[in-house]
């Protein structure tokens, strides 16, 4: 039965093949628009590490100026001292932690053929790579050791260690940055987590970086930091008496593996900043805060406000799209009638002929839903092109996508087929027959 | 017109396919509305002069690695070297480009002291060739000396006695006459003062989004930094030409740095407004295939209610209508549907602004932009019926007499 409804439904179709043709068009349209916004939004505000969100957390003190709050007082500060950031992590009272923040170099290659070139560098803890679960080619990161005797150690990326040793095992082998030794200990495999969530601040969609060192190496000037600094208070001059102002520009990660544990850190938080108010510090009312990965991301919030705003414009999209379908099935629904009027004096039941229409509307929709499909993949293209850099990676539809536009696009046609469809079997027979 | 009253009862006999191409004006009013208002702004956004010479004006990144290097001697040198080569206008070492969108900005108020009010301002340091390399206009008081210019070193909190601001901040400080900026005193870090000697007529922040956008201003400084970058201003029409004769003549002079990043501001302004640009051709893509499904939608259900109706229009004819009238009785439909639609169209515009202004911060839509919305619905759905119409005006009178 089913397949003869589908034969009925296509002879139909084609028969009104430019009302067809419209209808298709029309969600096809809809679902394009409607799905490559939402794959934007849905690539923006995805987990970047899915097994572990609930259990790393970012952590956030209030420092700032007692007169002039942060954020109008809605939020802590981004980011937090260089003092806070070593109290916290000569502590070690998280099962792991993680200091880090920006930096930048310039390394002479050993070769000498090979010119000088500017590296993006981050300073962070040994537990970054294990935290955020960094592949490694060769090696692997630096050990505790490495960052309390300040080692100069380093992991290079992969495309770095292209660059500087045509992709060899570099493990073990020294480099000269910023006119300083490094022992090579690692090499990581391409890792570019999407959003970046372990430093929103400096741009939650910026690539990984080429270098990575011991967080120390900053207080001991072995690499220059860069990233986002802000100050409230005024300091002295020279570095030594940056590293103890209360400029903004560290970012401190805990792992930590239970709820319980997330109080116990909580708590310690609170004791410690309590601690640091003796010190003259922290006078504005307490607000320490733990937030996970994606209540960071939340937080933050890195879903673009003009991917949002897109997103809900090609919702509307889709409806007017729907509301044309609805009228167009309508339409060719009513049309039918006297041959609906014919069959009914024939015999058909209501079931059949309402099962028969809306099969009919089913197929409009995928014949819909694959063409959207297809225009969806060439607006992330376009989406793609027309951003550039900042959308690398986020214009890419998956199967979960492709699956969700096939059952928007059945489900919305289904739907739009109800109510011309409910008319159509409204229609009584009699009148139909007399008038012919 | 008595026409009306029997139309709009014919209408309310098949009250659902009316209501549906109302309400589908009426969506694609909301959008469009609101799609063209945020490209509007964004438009004039993108339009903000940033105050330099941007057509004639690049900049590249010197890095330094060298551990040796004597930074005042290299960096005269390289600018003196700039400077005299032919095609070029000046040159500066500066701490950030406008537009770029990384930079410095310091808080100044105008009283010293902790818990004062203070308001920020992106800051340049520059030495007194600034005013020239950007080619910004000064409009009150005068440029730094020579003598003004201190080397700053790296990490330094003293901030020089002198400063020249733009004619926004100057406004922003003395609402009643930014002209009486001249002379006045501010206090950088919240208690080192600074004179106001200069005021210039524009030059943004390199913040495109930041409210204070237009507030800068300069500061006499040379930097011992092991990274800034050089702004240099060509004569007109030489800057493709001179870019890869400067980088050459830097990268080959001292072989202790790298020459890194040679950009145009022309680049850098649309690098900084990409987003801008893609947001609003994609605005302009949705509004065009909107009001062309809408306007298919029109015609489709036109040429359905037509093809029903066949009968119907050609007793019309037999009983003396002309083709005009078959005509106009379509389009006084399409027209009264179009009214529902712009009416509800207008409620959902303003409705729409309102959520966007509450969720993302946009400006309230002008009255204006929905009158031009209320038109141009009007103006497509009459020309989307006028093919229908037209076709129904040529159905013969002859038709009457058929039975189907």
């Amino acid at each position: 039965m089913f397949n003869y409804y589908l034969k009925i439904a296509w002879i139909s179709i084609l028969r009104h093949w430019g009302l067809s043709l419209l209808m298709v068009s029309a969600i096809g349209l809809g679902i394009g628009a409607a799905m490559t916004t939402i794959t934007v939004n849905y690539l923006m505000s995805a987990d970047p590490i899915p097994h572990k969100s609930k259990q790393l957390y970012y952590v956030q003190l209030d420092s700032w100026d007692v007169n002039d709050p942060f954020d109008e007082g809605l939020n802590p500060p981004d980011q937090l001292t260089y003092i806070d950031t070593t109290n916290l992590m000569n502590a070690q009272k998280a099962f792991r932690q993680n200091a880090q923040a920006q930096a930048s170099g310039v390394i002479e290659p050993n070769d000498p053929e090979l010119l000088p070139m500017t590296v993006s560098g981050r300073a962070n803890s040994a537990d970054f790579f294990i935290m955020f679960d960094v592949p490694f080619i060769y090696g692997s990161g630096w050990t505790h050791e490495a960052d309390v005797n300040k080692e100069q150690v380093i992991v290079l990326n992969k495309e770095t260690n292209d660059k500087l040793f045509g992709g060899e095992n570099s493990v073990g082998q020294t480099i000269k940055l910023d006119g300083n030794f490094f022992k090579i200990v690692g090499v990581i495999d391409k890792w570019q987590p999407k959003p970046r969530f372990y430093d929103i601040t400096t741009g939650a969609f910026n690539n990984s970086e080429d270098i990575f060192v011991p967080f120390s190496m900053i207080a001991e000037q072995k690499i220059s930091r860069s990233g986002n600094n802000s100050c409230w208070k005024p300091f002295g001059d020279g570095f030594a008496a940056y590293l103890a102002s209360e400029c903004i520009w560290t970012q401190f990660w805990v792992e930590l593996k239970t709820e319980q544990d997330k109080q116990d850190y909580q708590t310690f938080l609170n004791a410690y900043v309590e601690e640091q108010k003796a010190y003259g510090r922290f006078l504005r009312p307490m607000d320490n805060r733990l937030s996970n990965v994606m209540e960071w991301l939340e937080n933050q919030e890195v879903v673009a406000d003009d991917a949002k705003m897109m997103m809900a414009m090609s919702l509307m999209f889709l409806i007017v799209c729907l509301l044309n379908t609805v009228g167009l099935l309508l339409a060719k629904f009513l049309g039918k009638a006297p041959e609906i009027g014919l069959r009914q004096a024939l015999g058909a039941s209501r079931v059949t002929l309402f099962s028969q229409y809306i099969i009919e509307s089913a197929c409009i929709g995928i014949a819909g839903g694959i063409l959207g499909l297809g225009l969806a993949f060439l607006g992330l293209m376009g989406v793609e092109s027309l951003y550039g850099e900042y959308m690398q990676g986020l214009a890419t539809l998956d199967g979960t996508m492709m699956i969700l536009a096939l059952i928007i696009a059945l489900v919305s046609s289904i739907l739009s087929g109800i109510y011309p469809t409910w008319r159509a079997c409204n229609i009584q027979p009699a009148q139909q027959l007399k008038s012919q | 017109m008595l026409e009306i009253g029997l139309i709009f009862r014919a209408l309310m006999r098949n009250k659902m396919g009316a209501l549906l191409i109302a309400f589908q004006i009426a969506l694609t009013m909301a959008i469009m509305v609101n799609a063209i208002f945020m490209i509007q702004d964004r438009q004039q956004q993108m339009k903000r002069p940033s105050g330099i010479d941007e057509n004639n004006t690049f900049y590249l990144t010197n890095t330094v690695f060298a551990q040796d290097h004597n930074f005042q001697a290299e960096l005269q040198t390289d600018l003196n070297t700039i400077r005299k080569t032919p095609g070029i206008v000046d040159a500066i070492q500066i701490n950030a480009i406008p537009l770029s969108g990384g930079g410095w900005s310091m808080s100044l108020q105008l009283e010293p002291g902790e818990d004062k009010d203070a308001i920020g301002s992106a800051l340049y340091m520059v030495d007194e060739h600034g005013i020239n390399t950007m080619g910004l206009t000064l409009i009150a008081g005068e440029n730094f000396s020579q003598e003004d210019i201190q080397w700053r070193g790296e990490g330094q909190s003293k901030w020089p006695p002198k400063t020249i601001i733009t004619k926004a901040f100057a406004s922003q400080l003395f609402p009643d006459d930014w002209q009486s900026a001249i002379g006045k005193t501010f206090y950088i870090s919240q208690s080192q003062p600074m004179q106001i000697i200069g005021i210039v007529e524009a030059l943004q922040a390199p913040w495109n989004g930041w409210d204070g956008v237009e507030r800068s201003m300069l500061v006499p400084f040379q930097m011992e930094s092991s990274s800034s970058y050089y702004l240099i201003r060509t004569e007109a029409g030489k800057r493709d030409q001179m870019m890869p004769i400067i980088e050459k003549e830097l990268a080959e002079r001292n072989k202790g740095r790298i020459i890194r990043r040679v950009t145009t501001i022309e680049d850098t302004r649309k690098r900084s407004y990409r987003q801008h640009n893609a947001t609003n051709k994609i605005l302009t893509t949705v509004v065009t295939t909107l009001t062309l499904i809408t306007s298919f939608g029109i015609v489709g259900l036109a040429i359905f209610s037509i093809n029903r109706r066949t009968k119907q229009i050609g007793t019309r004819r037999a009983l003396g209508a002309n083709r005009w009238q078959i005509m106009r009785y379509f389009m006084v439909e399409n027209f009264i549907i179009s009214a529902v639609g712009v009416i509800i169209g207008s409620l959902a515009a303003v409705g729409l602004n309102m959520w966007l202004v509450s969720t993302f911060n946009l400006t309230p839509i002008s009255f204006k932009l929905v009158l031009f919305g209320v038109v141009t619905l009007f103006l497509v759905g009459q020309l989307a019926v006028l093919y229908p119409a037209r076709k129904a005006a040529l159905i013969p009178p002859a038709t009457a007499t058929r039975t189907i």
